[in-house]
């Protein structure tokens, strides 16, 4: 049975490219980067050249990336590094703003720095999940120090206005982050229009290695490590550097190719106009060009999304669900409540995302399987087939 | 995560669907998990001779109805009863991950209910 992958939004298939060019990183330069010898200049080398081209994909200067080990660090250095060391310096800002739709990670840090003293507005977003623009401004108080969005986002796909907030963020002299993991390679992303002070990517959505992501610091940002130790990344992020996972992100930035976006848009709206023909059935976040070019995502009624994701991964294909019966915590999708759902749209929920790997015959297969899973589902439920 | 016993209970459930004028309904909703559960029964002199299950759930929730159907026909109300979790996830082969068991104690929670509906009759 042919094994299809549309999960991408969780993780993407490492590149062989990527995986070539990492190999001699394990087996032949193996060094420390911070060893004056051959090899620890060569590791060096290896990381200042990615850097380049991390840097030079965002328009920005190398010395303004720090490499982390993904997006959750560079997330938390973002929110924690900026709230303390803004703290510091002035005990006033005590203010951060972010969205009721961010990632974990982002939610987690600022609900964590709640606890350290510091005040947090979690933001509302429309029905396709986009923040009000007025609501922002009229939250930013001279006590806010940060204001973090996510760019796009990783359940449903809406794609924020980044250069209106960043414009109101800069009218009132507050940092502005943004959490890029989804966008990056897939969306416009321009670091100097939107005002960014803060960028957070990782490697392992645009099919590169787990474990290795990025945090731009626009320079001149006032932010403090929040690991210690012998000084690495400029003073912000001490540990010695995982060269062959620096190197393979760098690879697989330079092997982006933007005609793909054009493509993964063709399919995505030929299984959304596919899937939307399944009665009963609607599409979470907006539509066209303000989604992300690789997600769809929707809610079936009286059924439950993990025996939906559960049947397709039966028949060959991963995807991923938002029902509250898939998570750790019992609890329906934040994201999917924040845009208004009932809590059985939540549970129905299917998140399908694509990737420059996606076939055609990939998405007639998956309209085809679904809409057979759900039938059979709904005739087992009790809420009415 | 789920083993293969699971997964073909799930894929193809035998006791699925309804009884046209059951001796007893019973329905139960599980709020946390979002699951709901609904069992109909056709009892002769105190002994269950048919039943059917309607689920609204997950790959477990639906297995854990169909196993508990399995282990329940031709059985007294009195036996029926008796019926544990351990059994329901014994008949599922064993395995339940950790964070399902929830799911699974479902179905009994609507077979007692559908045999209470019926004692009160
Ligand atoms: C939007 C977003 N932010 C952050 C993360 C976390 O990144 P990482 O898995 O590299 O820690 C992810 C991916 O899981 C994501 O989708
Ligand atoms: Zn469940």
């Amino acid at each position: 049975m042919g094994k299809i992958y549309l999960d991408n939004g969780a993780s993407t298939k490492t590149d062989n490219k990527v995986v070539q060019a990492m190999i001699p990183y394990f087996k032949e330069m193996y060094g420390n980067a911070s060893s004056i010898h051959k090899l620890g200049k060569d590791a060096k080398l290896a990381i200042e050249k990615s850097r380049k081209t991390i840097a030079k994909s965002l328009n920005v200067i190398p010395e303004e990336i720090v490499f982390t080990s993904g997006g959750t660090e560079s997330n938390n250095l973002a929110l924690k590094g900026t709230a303390f060391a803004a703290a510091s310096m002035n005990k006033e800002k005590n203010h951060i703003i972010t969205t009721k739709i961010e990632h974990d990670c982002v939610l987690e840090s600022a609900k964590w720095l709640e606890t350290q003293g510091f005040k947090v507005t979690y933001l509302d977003v429309d029905k396709e999940g986009f923040v009000l623009l007025e609501k922002l401004k009229s939250a930013i108080t001279p006590k806010t120090l940060l204001v973090s969005i996510i760019h796009g986002n990783n359940e449903i796909g809406t794609i924020q206005d980044l250069e209106s907030i960043g414009k109101a963020c800069k009218k009132n002299n507050v940092l502005f982050h943004t959490d890029a993991c989804q966008s990056f390679t897939k969306a416009n992303l321009d670091v100097k229009k939107f005002n960014l002070d803060l960028v957070t990517l990782n490697a392992h959505k645009i099919h590169g290695p787990k474990g290795v992501g990025a945090l731009y610091v626009k320079k001149g940002t006032i932010i403090m490590p929040w690991q210690h130790g012998g000084g690495h990344e400029f003073g912000l992020r001490s540990g010695t550097e995982n060269v062959p996972g620096i190197v393979g992100f760098a690879k697989a930035v330079k092997i982006v190719d933007s005609n793909n976006i054009k493509e993964m848009e063709r399919l995505r709206d030929k299984l959304i106009e596919g899937v939307l023909k399944i009665p009963e059935s609607r599409l979470n976040g907006p539509i066209g060009k303000k989604r992300l070019c690789n997600n769809a995502n929707f809610s079936f009624k009286k059924i439950e999304g993990e025996s939906i994701t559960g049947y397709l991964d039966i028949m060959g294909i991963a995807s991923s669900t938002a029902s509250a019966c898939s998570s750790m915590s019992l609890e329906p999708s934040h994201v999917l409540m924040a845009i208004g759902l009932s809590r059985e749209e939540a549970h129905g929920s299917l998140r399908i995302t694509l990737s420059r790997y996606t076939k055609e015959e990939d998405i007639d297969k998956l309209i085809k399987k679904l809409s057979k899973v759900v039938n059979k589902l709904r005739r087992i439920s009790p809420l009415g087939g | 995560m789920y083993s293969k016993k699971i997964i073909d209970m799930f894929k193809n459930p035998k006791f699925a669907g309804e009884i046209k004028n059951p001796d007893a309904i019973g329905e139960v909703g599980n709020v946390k998990c979002g699951d709901i559960m609904k069992i109909y029964l056709k009892i002769d002199s105190g002994i269950i001779k048919d039943i059917k299950f309607k689920t609204y759930g997950c790959m477990a929730a639906i297995a854990a109805s169909e196993a508990m159907c399995k282990l329940v026909k031709e059985k007294t109300l009195e036996e029926a009863s008796k019926i544990t979790s351990k059994d329901i996830v014994k008949e599922l082969g064993g395995e339940m991950p950790l964070v399902k068991v929830h799911c699974s104690v479902l179905g009994m929670e609507a077979l007692q209910k559908a045999i209470e509906n019926y004692n009160k009759k």
